[in-house]
């Protein structure tokens, strides 16, 4: 699937692996937080790049120690009205001061990533990828900001 | 008042743009109905009963005069001549073309205007006391801090999709005059005793259906540390406040079901984290505040016998003196209310033409400025004692000078059934023939400060549960009916009003109030005891009885 990271369109080299399916020993996987926490151990052996996918319910604080070993965190939009992973992605960058990828997934909107990219997400993974040219437009909405 | 500068002229032109190119997008099928309604009311638009509503920002309720006839020309090209002033000190628009909502916006952006962020699920326009900076009750002008945090809140990518709307007010002065307590944060600039300023800020307040009387969440903050304790409320409320009923979405609901302790445990806390290293610079606070600098007053006696002739010689002129003009902190001004609330006209309405001609009259009396109050009327902040009596004439003739600033026909009332597609029932006509049968001004003066507020449902939007007599329309089973509460207030004395008791039919709602307004004469102590004092010492008993034995 393509989606948007660091203003490219490119293909997805991270797979999101269900919490009812089997986790493979090699690849770029992403898991649930609750995958995580109960297969920490097995998921540490993974030959790959790791990523957590964040729900609105969950903290980012249940990650914040184990940010060193994830190449990505997932928000996750069950709406696009759900503003929850505005404020987590910022509490990743700014406060736990993460590096690698914070992507969006899920049902948000193209015309919601000017804000995410603003909030430190630098990629998007939209349910409509038709949209994702837009979506790519739109981060150039604005040259300056107040905050 | 302040003016923008080129990143903020920027910003707005590009909001122009996004939004003109979303709205096309919509038009051609490319946006959802749904995604576009959240972007459209992120820009003002709400789709009511007849046409989309177009709802302005007016900064914590400064206009000026380009702006007036900005807003005359408006209301003129793209509605049917008039515009509405809302208790948030915005103004609407109820008849544009959607697919022009665009160019009026771009309009707007001309003359430092928006809509942006003046609905949906987001941080909203900052309201303040329409007389900041020139009241004589002052402790510091809040103009500056509603300025910072107008830049603060607009386009705040992380807090656009929000539980629900959420409103900040700020007043500098001892009497509360913009209901900060019923705002999901008020803010109040105090002096500490080494004479500092600072915050008190209030949390959880709010009208609707669950009316709430904001709590103090911090004694006194300091102002540098301003808007990284707004980041810190509103991050607590962004991941915590529910979002699963949308009447139970505002913020007072986060507060009381956490408890305000532990609320406010959660908010410092976070604020910890945020607080050193993005604070407010002296510099950043002075170069706003500068802006906001007094206008060339004039010195001027506070006595003048051409003034003092025309008070003793023209009752009328005295009387609107008294009712519909404040004290000013500057010897020689008075503050002048214009009173939208003319008998037969709808609370809060302005034709294209009064646009015009306040224009004028700001330019040629009151430094071009013009302010927009929470009871729906206007004032000019700085009219010379001597420019009075002719202000009074050119108001008289454009119908803005009716005496009743704060008197039973200053009615707070929203668009009701004639507008809104939420409403149970009309407000607007009932309005008129509260006016119509209280036609005796002397009447109305003898009955001194009582403030009537007018809501056509539950969602309270002219905060009907704050009046001192509120009026709810309420739907049975397809037939208005009104529901009456007493006692409420808005400000300092903050308070909920009390059920009455069961509705009363349409046919006999003004009746109602006229009795109400009867018994409050015949108990009160002597006629400077106040509506809202005698409700309390008397309670609702004898209203209720001579309300229900009539009708
Ligand atoms: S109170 Fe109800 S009827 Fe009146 S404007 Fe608000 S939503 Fe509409």
């Amino acid at each position: 699937m393509q989606l948007i990271k660091d203003q490219k369109i490119i293909d997805d080299p991270q797979q999101f692996i269900a919490d009812d399916q089997p986790l493979p020993s090699q690849g770029n996987i992403t898991v649930s937080l609750a995958r995580w926490q109960k297969d920490r151990t097995q998921l540490l052996k993974t030959a790959g790049k790791l990523g957590v996918r964040l729900e609105p319910t969950d903290a980012t604080a249940t990650i914040a120690d184990d940010l060193s070993k994830l190449a990505l965190v997932e928000v996750n939009f069950p709406l696009y009205t759900d503003g929850r992973a505005f404020s987590h992605a910022r509490h990743l960058r700014h406060h736990y001061r993460f590096q690698g990828e914070i992507r969006a997934v899920g049902q948000f909107m193209a015309d919601q990533v000017f804000y995410l990219s603003r909030v430190g997400v630098n990629s998007f993974q939209l349910a409509d990828t038709e949209k994702l040219p837009i979506a790519l437009s739109t981060l150039k909405d604005f040259s300056s900001s107040y905050q | 008042m302040y003016q923008y500068n080129d990143t903020d002229q920027t910003l707005i032109n590009e909001r122009v743009a996004q939004f003109k190119n979303q709205t096309e997008r919509f038009l051609k099928g490319e946006i959802a109905e749904d995604h576009y309604r959240s972007l459209r009311l992120m820009n003002g638009i709400y789709i009511q009963t007849h046409a989309p509503m177009l709802r302005i920002a007016v900064p914590y309720g400064l206009l000026s005069s380009v702006q007036l006839r900005k807003l005359a020309h408006i209301a003129r090209t793209y509605d049917k001549g008039y515009c509405h002033v809302t208790t948030r000190q915005n103004i609407q628009f109820n008849w544009p073309e959607l697919a022009q909502t665009p160019d009026i916006l771009a309009e707007l952006a001309t003359v430092q205007m928006h809509a942006i962020q003046t609905s949906g699920n987001c941080m909203r326009n900052t309201t303040s006391d329409p007389l900041a900076g020139v009241c004589i009750d002052e402790i510091a002008d809040p103009r500056a801090y509603c300025e910072i945090i107008r830049q603060w809140t607009s386009f705040h990518p992380e807090f656009a999709y929000l539980p629900r709307k959420f409103k900040i007010a700020v007043t500098g002065a001892t009497h509360d005059r913009a209901a900060t307590k019923f705002h999901d944060i008020g803010l109040h600039l105090v002096k500490n005793h080494s004479g500092e300023c600072g915050f008190i800020v209030y949390v959880g307040g709010g009208l609707g259906r669950t009316p709430v009387i904001g709590q103090v969440i911090k004694p006194f903050l300091e102002p540098k540390h301003l808007l990284s304790y707004l980041e810190a409320i509103l991050r607590i409320y962004n991941l915590f406040g529910r979002r699963d009923n949308k009447y139970k979405a505002r913020i007072k609901i986060l507060v009381r079901e956490e408890g305000l302790e532990n609320f406010t445990q959660l908010v410092e806390a976070e604020w910890a984290t945020i607080k050193d290293g993005t604070e407010l610079s002296q510099d950043r606070i002075n170069a706003i505040q500068a802006h906001f600098k007094p206008p060339a007053y004039e010195t001027l006696s506070s006595q003048n016998n051409g003034y003092s002739d025309q008070l003793q010689n023209d009752v009328a002129f005295a009387k609107w003196v008294k009712y519909n003009t404040a004290d000013h902190k500057v010897s020689g001004y008075r503050a002048v209310y214009l009173s939208l609330k003319a008998p037969e006209v709808p609370p809060g309405d302005l034709t294209d033409g009064q646009l015009d001609a306040i224009a004028d009259l700001a330019e040629a009396y009151s430094f071009g400025e013009v302010r927009t109050t929470h009871r729906q009327n206007l004032i000019f902040a700085d009219i010379k004692l001597t420019d009075l009596f002719t202000v009074w004439q050119k108001l008289t003739a454009l119908n803005l000078a009716t005496p009743n600033i704060g008197t039973a026909t200053d009615i707070i009332c929203c668009p009701g059934l004639d507008f809104c597609s939420l409403a149970n029932a009309g407000s607007i006509g009932i309005t008129k023939e509260i006016n119509a049968a209280l036609d005796d001004m002397d009447y109305v003066h003898d009955l001194g400060d009582i403030k009537i507020n007018f809501s056509g449902c539950m969602n309270g939007c002219a905060h009907q549960s704050v009046g001192n007599i509120g009026i709810l329309g309420v739907d049975k089973k397809g037939v208005e009916w009104y529901q009456l509460t007493l006692g409420g207030s808005s400000e300092n004395d903050a308070a909920i009003g009390e059920r009455l008791g069961p509705a009363i039919a349409k046919q006999e709602i003004t009746a109602a109030i006229l009795d109400i307004l009867d018994v409050y004469v015949k108990e009160r102590l002597n006629s400077d005891e106040h509506f809202l004092t005698t409700v309390k010492r008397i309670g609702l008993d004898p209203f209720v009885e001579q309300v229900y034995a009539t009708h």
